[in-house]
Order: structure tokens, then C-alpha cells, then sequence
């Protein structure tokens, strides 16, 4: 897929989130725009998955441990045909199978359910050490935020990682300096996490976030005997001007007005 | 009209009253003080506020921590997380030696709605009752959520206040009794008795309703405290309508069906029956919906009433 090709699916793919938020009168924005390149990466350049076969035994298992940006992993799924794009439209919705956090007993192509954060660092560290145990090759990829760090069950989980010398382990950290209260530093400071990481064992790389081919290098580089760490450097609410940067669009309600902006700053001309 | 609010705005502003007069009252938070209302104290006494991060097991310890240097600790985040994640410091470091600790939780029961399943506590109350010493305070409006904080407040030992998330109308008024462990008849009725908690009671006054207008007089007891529990108003009621029905946002095994079950049994002949979350877990929805699909509504509710006497 070149360049041009997969910066308009971005963009189609931020155009869904705004919608499917829009729509369900809740949910949470900034988080969802801030790993839509994270989440494009796995699924359309690194990750080996198939939408015709979603539990494949040997595809790689992605876990989205920040479960709460599932608007970005439901447009995406939707898109490679997981299941109809029209689902979307009913995220939140009782009875839809797209839940408000992802949930692997409803929606297809979902690895594991999530929402709670920090317990998807674990389950993966369990994958990636069953995928050793029963001489699979197939990776497993676990996207957390930089808020969600501050879970203790994460530092128990990197130091499984190290210790089971887990090299299918790829942590994905949507690096965008913000959570729900206020900046990480404000709230409770994670210091400096490449250090952390790299001191508990891991092999480090620092990447832009937004970047799917840097991203994708990153991914690609060889590591034996050892997981890999890659801090992705992003942007909360990456794509519409209002949002960015702004820890208030975390999880708050898209109104009308600003749901015209935000597709027009997509390129998409509505009449709400 | 009565006044319409959210519990856990009712609890932040507590909160900040509460400040205004005790000053050993410091209050914690997990990134969620926005969610909670704790955001309210904050802005009044930054000093006395320390957010913890998305660190919810570290909370309850330190809360535990404040609570040994004689400070009263008031530790917020989600009920799921809260109950859930932290429950062994709650258990360990906190119930096991009576600290003063008190977790005024947010976002319990089905009511959370479109977040979904994952993060709808409907097992909160079972986890905190079996803790012996440890006081549950469930309140019904954003009134008796101010008297359960105070009240709270006045309690050496833990103390765990249930809070929900939307709007709600007020049920009770100010000069309401608000006495821990004393449940509160709210109508006096001689067929059946309706004993509800929280959210559920506002729904069991419009059964009460409903099923006045079929000639059958209803009960409906308000069980603002869980622990330690009101046996003797659950007797009395009993023997008094000889038919009883629990009404819970929680699941029906461990919360207030549980408790007048354990109450009725070997002591009353009453026809009994609990409504409640039927042993499964909640979903993405709007509030009402979900009520609706669960069947915590006015309609369930009274249908099941006449479904029991009849
Ligand atoms: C265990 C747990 N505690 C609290 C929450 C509530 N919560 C949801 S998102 C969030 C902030 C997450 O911040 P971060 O990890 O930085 O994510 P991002 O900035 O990418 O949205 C919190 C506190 C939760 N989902 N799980
Ligand atoms: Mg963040």
C-alpha cells in the first residue's frame, strides 16, 4: 500500500471514529484519533491477519490493552471486512455487537477484551509465553497507554516479558502525554519510560506515532531473546484541530456543531 | 418539581462541605476526579487532594497509610475498579484492621451505561459484605448521598458509599432520618413490601403506584444501609405483607436479595422473590434500555409483585 493510499485511509478511518462518536452521544474521541496510525500499522502493513478467517490459528493476536480507543479498531476491522461497515453506526447501542470496550465474545476479529486497563499487558505476556510454549511463530502486539502505565500489573507484566524472554512480545505505547485529569505529569508522573522499559530488559525505539511506515521499520527490526518496546509519539485528538492536545476530549460528547467542523477539517462536507 | 442531580455530584459537594468543617479529611482520587465529582473538593482544597494516577491498588494502601496517621481518607474511582482491582488492600490493609478509610465509588450498576459490561459493577456489595466491620451505605438521591458522606464521616472504621452515575430526582427530603443500619419506610402498605436500594427505588415507588391502582397496597422500604443490616425492619415488613420482593442494581446473588434472604430463612413464612441482575453481565446501552432489557423497571417490578401474591 503506498503512501498516498494509506493517508486517505487514515483520514476515512478518522472520518468513521468522529461519526460513530457523534452518533452514540458518547465514548472517547481524543484516545480513539491518537493510535488510529498505531492500530493501521499492525493491521495493514505488520501484522499477519486474515478478516476471512478472524481466529486463524497462526495469525499474530493484537490486544488493544486501552480499550477505550475501540472506535479506531472497530472502523478499521470494519474496513478490512471484518464485518459490515453499517455495524459501526451502532456502537454503544444495546444489542449492537460493538461494545463500548472491546469484547472478543461479540465482536469478530477482537483477540481479547479490554477496558480495564493495565490487564491486557498481561494477558498478552500470557499469548506471547503459550505462542512459545506450543512452538507457535506467530507475535502478538499489545497497544497501551501512557496513563495506563501507572498500573502496577504492567511492571508485572514487563518483568514476566523479560524474564520469559518473550521476543514475539511487541508493547506498542500510544505516547501522547495525556489521560482523563490532566497531562501524565500532573496526574502522577511516569518519568522517563524509555529508561524504565529499557532497564527492565527490553529493546527500546522511539518512533513518530503518527508515522505508519516508521512505525512498521520499528515492528520489523529483528530482536532476539528479548521483547520489544516502541514508544510512538502521538498526538490526543490527532486529526481535528480542536481536540489535539486538549485532555478534555479524552472522553467528552461530540454536539453538532462541532461533529461539522471535525468532518470538514476531514474534508467532508454534512448538513447536521 | 423535585431537584434533579447525579449522585456523584451530590457526593463532591459533600465532599467539599465536609471539608469545609473537619480538616483531617483528605480526599484521593484515580484519574477519574472529573468522573467521580472528587474534582469539586479538589478545586476547593488542593492541599488536601492527591490524585493517584491509574493506580488503584496503590490508593487503597495509602489510603490505609493516611488513615494510620489520623487522617480520614475519602479514596474515589470507579466501583469496578475500586472494589474490584484493590480488593485485597481493601480486605488486608484497610477492613482487616478497621482503618478509617472510606471509598466513595462511582459509576456502580448497570446505570453506567454505554461504557458497557466491562466496567457496570453489579458484584460491588457482595465483595464489600462479606468483609466483617465494613459499613455499605447505598443512597437513593443526591440528599441522602450528602447524609451517607457525613455519616460516613462519623464512622471509625471503614465505610463503603455506593455511588451512581446519571441524574436522578430526589426521593427524599432534607428532615429524612438518616441513620446508619435503620432502613426507612417510605410507604406503608399491608400485601406486599417492595425493599429496594440506590436507583431502584424510584422505580419501586412507581410500582407502588401501579399497583394501587389494582387495589393492592404495597410497602416500599428504603435499605440505605446494606451493613450492618436492618433484620428487624425486614422481619416486621414480612410478617406485616406476608410477601416480599428485594429490587437491586447489583446482581442478585450477594447484594440486598442475598441479605433478606438471609434474613428470611428459618424465620418467615413470607412469600419472597428478588429482582435484579439475573446472574449475568451488563452491556453497552443507554440506561433505560438496559434497565428495560434487565427488567429494572416500574412494569417488571409490579408485574412481579402480582406474579408472587396472586
Ligand atoms: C483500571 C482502570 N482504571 C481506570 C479506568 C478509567 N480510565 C479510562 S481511560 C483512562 C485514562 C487513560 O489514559 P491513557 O492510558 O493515557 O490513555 P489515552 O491517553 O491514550 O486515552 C482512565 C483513567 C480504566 N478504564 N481502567
Ligand atoms: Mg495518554
Amino acid at each position: 500500500m503506498n503512501n498516498e493510499i494509506i493517508n486517505e485511509k487514515a483520514r476515512q478511518i478518522r472520518v468513521d471514529i468522529i461519526k460513530m462518536l457523534y452518533l452514540c452521544q458518547s465514548g472517547h474521541p481524543g484516545s480513539s484519533l491518537s493510535c488510529v496510525e498505531i492500530l493501521m500499522a499492525l493491521y495493514y502493513k505488520a501484522a499477519k491477519v486474515d478478516a476471512t478467517n478472524p481466529t486463524m490459528e497462526n495469525r499474530d493476536r493484537i490486544v488493544l490493552s486501552k480499550g477505550h480507543a475501540c472506535p479506531a479498531l472497530y472502523a478499521i476491522l470494519a474496513d478490512k471486512g471484518y464485518f459490515s461497515r453499517e455495524d459501526l453506526w451502532r456502537l454503544r447501542q444495546i444489542d449492537s455487537h460493538l461494545q463500548g470496550h472491546p469484547d472478543m465474545k461479540k465482536t469478530p476479529g477482537i483477540d481479547v477484551s479490554s477496558g480495564s486497563l493495565g490487564q491486557g499487558a498481561s494477558i498478552a505476556v500470557g499469548l506471547a509465553l503459550a505462542a512459545k510454549h506450543k512452538k507457535a511463530d506467530y507475535k502478538v502486539y499489545v497497544i497501551i497507554g501512557d496513563g495506563e502505565v501507572q498500573e502496577g500489573i504492567v511492571w508485572e507484566a514487563a518483568m514476566a516479558a523479560v524474564h520469559y524472554k518473550l521476543d514475539n512480545l511487541i508493547v506498542l505505547l500510544d505516547y501522547n502525554g495525556l489521560q482523563i485529569d490532566g497531562s501524565n505529569d500532573q496526574v502522577m508522573s511516569i518519568g522517563d519510560i524509555m529508561a524504565k522499559y529499557r532497564t527492565f530488559g527490553f529493546e527500546c525505539i522511539k518512533v513518530n506515532g503518527h508515522d505508519i511506515n516508521a512505525i512498521t521499520e520499528a515492528i520489523n527490526i529483528p530482536v532476539a531473546g528479548k521483547p520489544k518496546f516502541i514508544c510512538c509519539e502521538t498526538v490526543k485528538g490527532k486529526g481535528i484541530s480542536f481536540m489535539e492536545n486538549h485532555f478534555e476530549w479524552h472522553g467528552r460528547v461530540i454536539n453538532t456543531n462541532e461533529y461539522n467542523v471535525a468532518l470538514k477539517e476531514l474534508g467532508v462536507m454534512t448538513n447536521v | 418539581m423535585s431537584e434533579s442531580k447525579s449522585l456523584r455530584v451530590a457526593y463532591g459537594e459533600a465532599l467539599a462541605e465536609l471539608g469545609a468543617k473537619n480538616d483531617k479529611i483528605v480526599v484521593m482520587d484515580a484519574d477519574l476526579s472529573h468522573a467521580t465529582m472528587t474534582s469539586i473538593f479538589a478545586a476547593k482544597y488542593p492541599d488536601r487532594f492527591y490524585n493517584f494516577g491509574l493506580a488503584e491498588v496503590n490508593m487503597m494502601g495509602a489510603a490505609a497509610g493516611f488513615a494510620h496517621s489520623g487522617l480520614i481518607p475519602f479514596a474515589s474511582t470507579f466501583a469496578i475498579f475500586g472494589t474490584g482491582r484493590a480488593y485485597e488492600q481493601i480486605r488486608n490493609s484497610i477492613s482487616y484492621v478497621n482503618a478509617n478509610v472510606k471509598f466513595g465509588l462511582s459509576h456502580s450498576g448497570l446505570s453506567v451505561g454505554e461504557d458497557g459490561g466491562s466496567h457496570q459493577s453489579i458484584e460491588d456489595i457482595a465483595l464489600m459484605r462479606v468483609l466483617p466491620g465494613m459499613t455499605i451505605f447505598v443512597p437513593c438521591d443526591p440528599i441522602e448521598t450528602k447524609k451517607a458522606v457525613f455519616a460516613a464521616c462519623e464512622i471509625n472504621g471503614p465505610v463503603y458509599i455506593r455511588v451512581a452515575r446519571p441524574v436522578v430526582e430526589t426521593i427524599t427530603r432534607e428532615e429524612t432520618p438518616f441513620i446508619p443500619g435503620k432502613a426507612n419506610i417510605m410507604k406503608d402498605g399491608s400485601d406486599i413490601c417492595i425493599m429496594a436500594i440506590g436507583l431502584m427505588l424510584t422505580e419501586a415507588l412507581k410500582a407502588a403506584d401501579i399497583l394501587a391502582t389494582e387495589g393492592i397496597h404495597t410497602s416500599v422500604v428504603n435499605f440505605h444501609t446494606i451493613k450492618p443490616f436492618d433484620t428487624e425492619c425486614v422481619l416486621k415488613m414480612a410478617e406485616q405483607c406476608g410477601a416480599v420482593v428485594t429490587v437491586e442494581e447489583h446482581s442478585i446473588i450477594g447484594g440486598l436479595g442475598s441479605a433478606v434472604a438471609e434474613v428470611l430463612a428459618g424465620n418467615s413464612c413470607a412469600k419472597f422473590m428478588r429482582v435484579g441482575i439475573q446472574d449475568k453481565f451488563g452491556k453497552s446501552g443507554k440506561p433505560a434500555d438496559l434497565f428495560a432489557a434487565y427488567g429494572l423497571t416500574a412494569e417488571n417490578i409490579a408485574a412481579q409483585c402480582k406474579f408472587l401474591i396472586k
